[in-house]
């Protein structure tokens, strides 16, 4: 079959950052009608080549062309005049304005100069139920699940007379049914011969979707390669640059502790955020969570952390009978909590590497005790190197920081405390294969060490492999509390997550 | 010549110190003897000294205001506690048998600047403990704060003849103006607070992220009820300084307008009024160019009723000197692709 011209041709592009070079010589195109993943671990310049291609940035060197005609956008919004539409990895829409505004901004129906509120409702309703999503569109964007804001943003991208949709990591915050609802979008546009740029970190999805895929390594290409002809082991190995040992070398289940118990939650709860629960974690054990999005399972860390209080139940660590009023509280008896939502709660963008790491230290020893310049070194240097952060430069400021590495920042903040119950949040959401082992197995030895976790995720294979006990929400409740052995499986844990019920 | 200049040119503090040598430059041209510095009866002379000294004030404001912006507040209340803690002072000095006694001074000092900590604490329990927004919670003391003022003084200016209080805003010290003395203690403590110990870092995270502060452990309301503290505290001493200079406390003006002068000193020194980095070098440079403005507008004879709009004008023009997106826009029009101004990306997220 003769292949189309391409609708879009990047050639020799080249993007330098401060202490960085970003993107070296990558070439890049996409061909009407077709999903094209773009792969490449964090820090790869994935998103900086879509940030190229969309005008947030200048190009250092390198041409672009569309449809035939070379083109230099210099706005995110000059590239959506000539039919490039982009849906970022974390939602980049006004929380605080309607569903309908989000979706009309910056292109209201007007007539007369006036806003024909009505029509653009209508229309957004429409939109919307054309993605089978119906929801209420004058209501604050704010009052729905990331997952709506999600495919609203994607409803958004879709209406603007789009050529070419980007499509960056749109699914790391949906669950499987939401997936499935975005492909049949995605299959639908297809078929009208828009071109998708698709990221994700997640193969079997872009096994599932992708036509071609593009692959790129440290801001160098890899290659272009037809899906069906590269198998998910040859894609990971060009990826990484090396085996996938890495990931197989976690096999053999960890086993149930008998250790003392460490925290014990007796009735915790929280109206209208979650269910009084009970929970007991043990030293060195590695407590799972799994859950559908929204099921409450960010709601259990952040009442053990403090972040939020408890309206009823006690909570016990170490014995001791304490009232977590705030994180302030948490952090003295030596929890830790790694937010599932970086950006927001994460990391302060502002500062540096280095400050961020040792912020939360800085913070529990109080301003009047600074941390001594170089104990600040070795400290970050020191975690830098053994969490494989990049690029290893602890002055960088961490918004220059990739997904990947900006989560191995967070950690680092955390593991130089040395907690003894580190609740990690979706710490693999959003990354790529090599740092997801490297935090899997950072895990595991943490826990070989004496320290509790508490292992939230949406990837139960990733929650088996590393959690000694699984505890399953359902509804802003916790249904079931189940020994990891042999005979848990996936599939006994989603029977769970639907049933409601230990099988 | 690009290259060698490149790091001077991207300093953070390349456009204030253009604009602040700029000004002096011109006052060159109109005013014989500018630069010239002379000691008279053991005290330093000259209009640079001028700058300094009467800058003093707006100085002090500024740093305090710094710390406010960069916990993402901002206080409008300075002007107000610049009055009271001035009328206090100088209420308690006329009540004195003997103006002169140096012990009775330091006590009414003392007062002064323990009433502008507590409006301080007052300004931070507002913003930090019941939530209000930081421009609506320092109004209520910049309108208030005035009436306690006036109340203070009864309405009237009072005036005193004290000889130790005329020290703090007009005397010398080792040949140095005394105010100039202290304003330099005052940034070295300050320096030292934020930068040698921890304080700056704490400041910086919260008005970066105050969220992902608070789950990072920081006391953030500790944090922000300090920064008003030390705010009004800075306050108090300016205004010791401003009626110390007049030898006289007036509730209605003095302080008048100095927040806004204080914000734009933080502002042109580079310090966002979104919080997060501040700069207190900065502040100072921003502190001196406004200063330096209003000597330069007498010096040049600008008529009195223009000199408002005279100086509208110029602190539009260095605000969008300062502006790196401005300048982006004027100066590297053609030249995009190769010019790449690093500037215009620096509010942009790079998750490659």
């Amino acid at each position: 079959m003769a292949e189309p011209a391409p609708i879009l041709q990047m050639r020799g592009i080249g993007k330098q950052f401060p202490g960085v070079k970003a993107l070296d010589g990558v070439d890049f195109r996409l061909l009407p009608g077709e999903v094209h993943a773009l792969m490449g671990e964090n820090g790869a310049g994935k998103s900086t080549l879509i940030k190229v291609l969309t005008g947030v940035y200048d190009i250092d060197a390198g041409e672009i062309e569309l449809r035939g005609a070379r083109v230099a956008f210099s706005s995110p919004l000059a590239a959506q005049h000539a039919g490039i539409s982009t849906v970022y990895q974390e939602v980049n829409l006004c929380a605080n304005l309607s569903v309908a505004e989000n979706i009309f901004i910056g292109r209201e129906p007007r007539r007369l100069g006036r806003i024909q509120w009505k029509e653009m409702r209508r229309r957004a309703a429409e939109l919307l139920s054309r993605l089978e999503i119906d929801i209420d569109v004058s209501a604050a964007l704010s009052s729905y699940s990331l997952a709506v804001q999600q495919m609203v943003a994607i409803a958004r991208a879709v209406d603007i007379d789009a050529q070419v949709l980007i499509l960056d990591e749109p699914t790391s915050s949906l669950d499987a049914s939401e997936v499935a609802q975005l492909f049949r979008v995605m299959r639908r546009l297809k078929e009208q011969g828009i071109a998708i740029l698709f990221v994700s970190h997640f193969l079997d999805q872009i096994y599932e979707i992708a036509d071609r895929m593009t692959i790129l390594r440290n801001g160098r290409l890899v290659g272009e390669y037809l899906t069906s002809e590269l198998s998910q082991v040859e894609l990971v190995g060009k990826m990484i640059g090396r085996e996938l040992a890495d990931l197989e070398r976690l096999e053999g289940k960890p086993m149930a502790r008998q250790t003392p118990a460490l925290v014990e939650a007796d009735g915790l709860g929280r109206s209208g955020a979650i269910e009084p629960f009970t929970l007991t974690i043990h030293e060195g054990e590695v407590v799972g969570l799994a859950g559908l999005l929204g099921s409450g399972r960010t709601e259990v860390a952040r009442l053990l952390f403090g972040a939020d209080h408890a309206g009823s139940g006690t909570l016990r660590i170490g014995g001791e009978q304490v009232g977590l009023r705030t994180p302030r509280a948490a952090i003295r008896h030596h929890v830790a909590f790694c937010s599932e939502n970086r950006r927001a709660e994460g990391l302060v963008p502002e500062l540096t590497v280095r400050e961020n790491i040792v912020l939360a230290l800085q913070a529990a020893r109080g301003w009047t005790r600074p941390i001594p310049r170089r104990r600040q070194d070795e400290l970050v240097s020191k975690y830098v190197s053994a969490l494989n952060i990049r690029p290893a430069d602890p002055e960088q400021l961490v918004r220059n920081l990739s997904g990947g590495n900006q989560q191995k920042v967070m950690l680092a903040r955390w593991l130089i405390l040395e907690p003894r119950l580190l609740i990690l949040d979706e710490p693999t959401r959003g990354i790529d294969v090599g740092a997801k082992a490297e935090i899997q197995r950072l895990v595991a030895e943490l826990s070989d060490g004496g320290m509790a976790v508490l292992f939230i995720s949406a990837e139960l294979e990733e929650v088996l492999r590393l959690s000694h006990k699984v505890g399953v929400l359902r509804d802003r409740k916790l249904v079931a509390e189940i020994d990891n052995d042999e005979r848990l499986t996936t599939d006994a844990l989603t029977e769970t997550i639907a049933s409601g019920a230990a099988s | 010549m690009t290259a060698f200049l490149g790091p001077f040119l991207r300093h953070r503090l390349f456009w204030p110190v253009v604009i602040l040598v700029g000004l002096l430059l011109l006052n060159l041209v109109f005013t014989d003897n500018f630069f010239h510095v002379e000691m008279k009866d053991d005290h330093l002379y000259g209009s640079l000294i001028d700058i300094f000294r009467f800058g003093a004030p707006l100085i002090l404001v500024s740093l305090g205001m710094t710390l406010v912006i960069a916990t993402s507040g901002i206080d409008l209340s300075v002007g107000s506690v610049v009055a009271i803690s001035g009328a206090l002072a100088c209420l308690q000095i006329s009540d004195l048998g003997n103006q002169n006694s140096v012990g009775g001074v330091l006590s009414a000092v003392g007062v002064a600047l323990l009433l502008s900590l507590v409006l301080g604490a007052w300004n931070g329990l507002l913003v930090a403990g019941v939530g209000i927004q930081p421009i609506i919670a320092t109004l209520i003391l910049m309108v208030a704060g005035r009436g306690l003022a006036q109340l203070i003084t009864q309405g009237q200016i009072i005036t005193i003849n004290s000889s130790p209080y005329k020290l703090i805003g007009g005397g010398y010290w080792l040949t140095v103006p005394f105010g100039i003395i202290i304003v330099i203690a005052v940034l070295a403590l300050t320096a030292f607070l934020t930068r040698r110990l921890a304080l700056g870092l704490l400041i910086e995270s919260v008005g970066g992220n105050a969220e992902a502060s608070r789950l990072a452990g920081i006391g953030s309301r500790a944090v922000i009820i300090t920064v008003y503290t030390f705010c009004a505290l800075c306050a108090g001493i300016a205004g010791l300084m401003i009626s110390s200079n007049v030898s006289s406390a007036d509730g209605n003006n003095a302080g008048l307008w100095i927040e806004l002068d204080a914000i734009l000193a933080v502002v042109i020194g580079g310090t966002p009024l979104s919080g997060g980095r501040f700069s207190l070098g900065g502040t100072v440079l921003g502190a001196l160019i406004i200063q330096t403005l209003t000597t330069t507008i007498y010096s040049i004879g600008v008529p009195p009723q223009t000199t408002l709009l005279f100086k509208a004008l110029v602190v539009t023009i260095v605000c969008l000197l300062q502006s790196p997106a401005f300048r982006a826009k004027v100066f590297h029009r053609r030249r995009r692709p190769a010019g790449a101004p690093p500037v215009a990306e620096e509010k942009v997220r790079v998750s490659a």
